[in-house]
């Protein structure tokens, strides 16, 4: 009936596991109650889980990698808290079984369940705005993305309790991962987790392909997207491209693991490094997957807060395109060390560092960019300068293991642990922060509190310098990675170092959910009614803040890269039209929720043999597909006098506020005048 | 926006008899050469291996052209680049493939 499945596989006898399901377990009984009692269930149903609203798929995106990066860093938490105390005699407070599931599930919560859905809300919700577009492409399957994302999540939650996780790190490790090596189920959580999430990303990256090419506002040419557009265009072609990849590679170990096949064991035939050859095929792209639209965040950034047009738009354009391309010719220099002949390692190191060149330029538009621009220091700011300077720090460490011979000596060490995330920290992390807090007037219709997003801010700038430049020195040390014990105390220093800096980080995160508790009650305070809060450049400026379910009451037209800002030179932006048209769109579908669901009933089925579930689930997941493909979904529309009514609403709003605005300077100026009488009587 | 969509599919498919017929003949002819270069035994391995690579070659071209109508218009133009990526794409990642497993594979020999 439950296949593997007994009570025994609930780990009740261990303290820390046990603390961690329950602390999750009584947070979601308190949600659920909440949720009861104020009788919410249905508003969760009909306007958010069955949405196919973009800007609230976008949110609920975000929310979901928000939930994953705590989980993800209290895996962290615990893994430099090991290091810093198990050295030499002491054995430390981990078994060396539950480190290994602990790095296993941080990587792969932080690169699959955090920055993929971070970054993919962002896209959705800022996306169709940019371009102009009243929804993505395919809205109906952007919810199925979404929820596909989600059923792999609730697997990497379901393992804490129930079983074990992979103890063959985020990468994988051929051939230990397999069967024979690996019999229990943790190996499975992993491989199905990733495989869901990875068919959601892939449905996802077709949408944002078709919804840029296709959808975009009349006038906006290719050369004429603003650059988050366009590197979101990029990373979502390299997400076609690449997640088949693995998806494949993974079917491949399922395989081995379910039906006793040979891809990746030693021996019958098969080829343990097969399997890292076609997982850096994919995990190399995927690194630019979550960095490149990050680059267009900062580039968003920089050109609105330096009140200036980006610097050399086309070259950015087209460094962005060329690490598109390179970024599949690399994949090698993962396995350098796999003893493959000097011509091979020789060849991918080159293209390796050949990637610097591209991200140079980058580095440069965006200094220039800042020249002699009017720059005001807000948190997106800080975040981007952040990054600057880290990140270039990071390049170089990377362009040093591009080379093989050193790439030897570090391999598998901290010092590349060091190197990673020091790329995808800042240059991923800070560009998804950067664009929360430069997007989140434009999601919610007020601003995030600027002194807590600054705190926030020097809390991870601190404490990723702390927790990780020991990592680089200790590296050169000789420390290896994912090490559970060790026993040279000189390192012991350094890890306790880096420990201290991940309680400094812990306090950014602190301070970025004080900043949002913070914002909400100061919502009326931080509110901006215009739409548009930052004096911004581009499209998703020109409509409301939050915009209503169809973006623009009239599509606009473009007739530059900052088209919105060359709406507001000639004062055609801000324009209330006396009539408006009827809008069509589409209609909320619960195929989304009904798809995830039974998705993650397939894939716990499947981790735990039970059959009958596993079976039930796929045909109900194919019957779904039917009925949904078969369904004429022709969408509603929104009519003419209706979208008056909310387009009126906007502008008397955004009258009132300028008025309140008005009566204030007049006031402050008046207190001046009398301050400046008093004085002189 | 499923106007946009819709009004692309009905003008993609300019859809004759005449060109699913000769797609049709095509891509039987190209299986049957398939089958052919293994059921007749006196080809030599060799030969079959190469016929085999170009009538699955000419199959996708033929699937291309004549099922997914893909041609030089501008309608196609996104369709064209995509599957010429592709091809650069899979160029890599198979060739690569070979290669690098290939001199790992003489190194451990």
């Amino acid at each position: 009936m439950f296949g593997k499945l007994s009570l025994s596989d609930i780990p009740f006898h261990d303290p820390i596991v046990m603390g961690a399901i329950g602390s999750s377990t009584i947070g979601a009984v308190v949600i659920l109650g909440l949720m009861t009692y104020y009788k919410k269930w249905g508003y969760l149903w009909t306007e958010w889980l069955t949405t196919v609203d973009h800007k609230k798929i976008g949110i609920m995106y975000i929310i979901l990698a928000g939930v994953m990066l705590l989980r993800g860093f209290a895996d962290a938490v615990m893994m430099r808290a090991q290091q810093a105390i198990a050295a030499g005699g002491n054995e430390g407070y981990l078994t060396a079984h539950h480190f290994d599931q602990v790095f296993g599930a941080h990587g792969t919560i932080m690169i699959i369940f955090v920055a993929m859905p971070f970054i993919i809300g962002l896209m959705n919700i800022i996306i169709p705005l940019q371009i102009g577009a009243r929804d993505v492409a395919f809205p109906v399957m952007n919810s199925v993305s979404f929820f596909l994302t989600v059923a792999g999540a609730g697997l990497m939650m379901i393992s804490l309790g129930v079983g074990e996780f992979s103890n063959t790190g985020w990468t994988g490790l051929a051939p230990l991962f397999e069967k024979e090596f690996n019999p229990g189920v943790g190996v499975d959580y992993w491989a199905w987790a990733f495989q869901l999430s990875g068919m959601g990303t892939l449905l996802g990256g077709i949408n944002f392909v078709v919804t840029i090419l296709k959808m975009r506002a009349p006038g906006m040419s290719l050369m004429k997207m603003p650059l988050f557009t366009w590197t979101s265009l990029t990373s979502s072609v390299l997400i076609i491209f690449s997640f088949p990849v693995i998806t494949g590679a993974l079917t491949l170990l399922t395989l081995d693991r379910y039906l006793g096949m040979h891809f990746f064991t030693n021996d019958m035939g098969g080829n343990m490094m097969m399997w890292n050859n076609l997982f850096w095929m994919w995990g190399h792209p995927e690194v630019y997957i979550v960095i490149l639209p990050a680059f267009g965040i900062f580039s968003e950034v920089v050109s609105t807060f330096s009140s200036k047009r980006l610097f050399a738009y086309k070259s950015l354009v087209w460094a962005t395109a060329v690490i598109m391309i390179l970024s599949f010719t690399v994949w090698l220099h993962h396995f350098f060390t796999m003893g493959n002949t000097v011509n091979v390692n020789v060849f991918f190191g080159i293209t390796t560092m050949l990637i610097a060149i591209p991200t140079g330029v980058k580095v440069y538009d965006w200094l220039f960019t800042m020249y002699r621009g009017r720059i005001r220091f807000t948190s997106p700011m800080y975040w981007m300068l952040g990054f600057l300077t880290a990140f270039v720090i990071g390049g170089m460490t990377g362009v040093l293991m591009a080379i093989p011979g050193a790439d030897y000596v570090v391999h598998n060490s901290v010092f590349l642990v060091a190197h990673y995330h020091n790329m995808l920290i800042p240059g991923a992390l800070f560009g998804y922060f950067a664009g929360f807090s430069y997007w989140f007037p434009k999601m919610f219709g007020f601003k995030l509190d600027e002194k807590w997003g600054k705190r926030a801010f020097w809390g991870w700038m601190i404490g990723f310098l702390v927790a990780f430049m020991p990592l680089y020195a200790v590296g050169f040390m000789g420390m290896p990675r994912r090490a559970a014990h060790y026993d040279d105390l000189s390192w012991q220093p350094y890890m306790i170092t880096a420990a201290i800096g991940t309680a400094i980080v812990g306090l950014g995160i602190a301070c970025q959910v004080i900043q949002l508790v913070v914002s909400f009650r100061k919502r009326e305070e931080l509110e901006d009614a215009t739409g548009d809060a930052w004096d911004g450049r581009t499209l998703e400026w020109a409509t409301a803040s939050p915009p209503p379910e169809y973006n623009f009451a009239v599509v606009p037209v473009v007739g530059d890269l900052d088209a919105f800002w060359e709406m507001k030179e000639q004062g055609t932006a801000f324009r209330h039209y006396p009539v408006y048209a009827d809008i069509h769109m589409p209609k909320n579908q619960p195929y989304g929720v009904i798809i995830g669901g039974l998705a993650l009933g397939l894939g716990f089925a499947m981790i735990w043999y039970i059959w009958w579930l596993a079976i039930a689930s796929l045909i109900g997941i194919i019957a779904t597909i039917i009925i949904s493909g078969s369904n004429d979904n022709d969408g509603y529309l929104i009519p003419a006098s209706e979208v008056k009514r909310i387009e009126d609403l906007r502008f008397d709003r955004m009258a009132q506020a300028k008025k309140e605005k008005e009566e204030e300077v007049e006031k402050l100026s008046k207190e001046e005048v009398y301050e400046y009488s008093d004085k002189n009587n | 926006m499923s106007n946009h969509t819709h009004k692309g599919a009905v003008e993609g498919s300019h859809s004759s008899v005449k060109s699913y017929l000769v797609g049709f003949v095509l891509a039987v002819v190209f299986t049957l050469i398939s089958f052919a270069c293994i059921a007749l035994e006196q080809v030599p391995r060799k030969v079959a291996f190469i016929g085999l690579s170009i009538a699955a070659l000419m199959q996708m071209l033929v699937h291309l052209r004549y099922f997914l109508h893909l041609d030089t218009s501008r309608e196609q133009r996104w369709n064209v680049v995509f599957i010429a990526f592709t091809g650069v794409l899979v160029f890599i990642f198979v060739g690569g493939t070979i290669w690098v497993m290939m001199t790992l594979n003489s190194r451990m020999m």
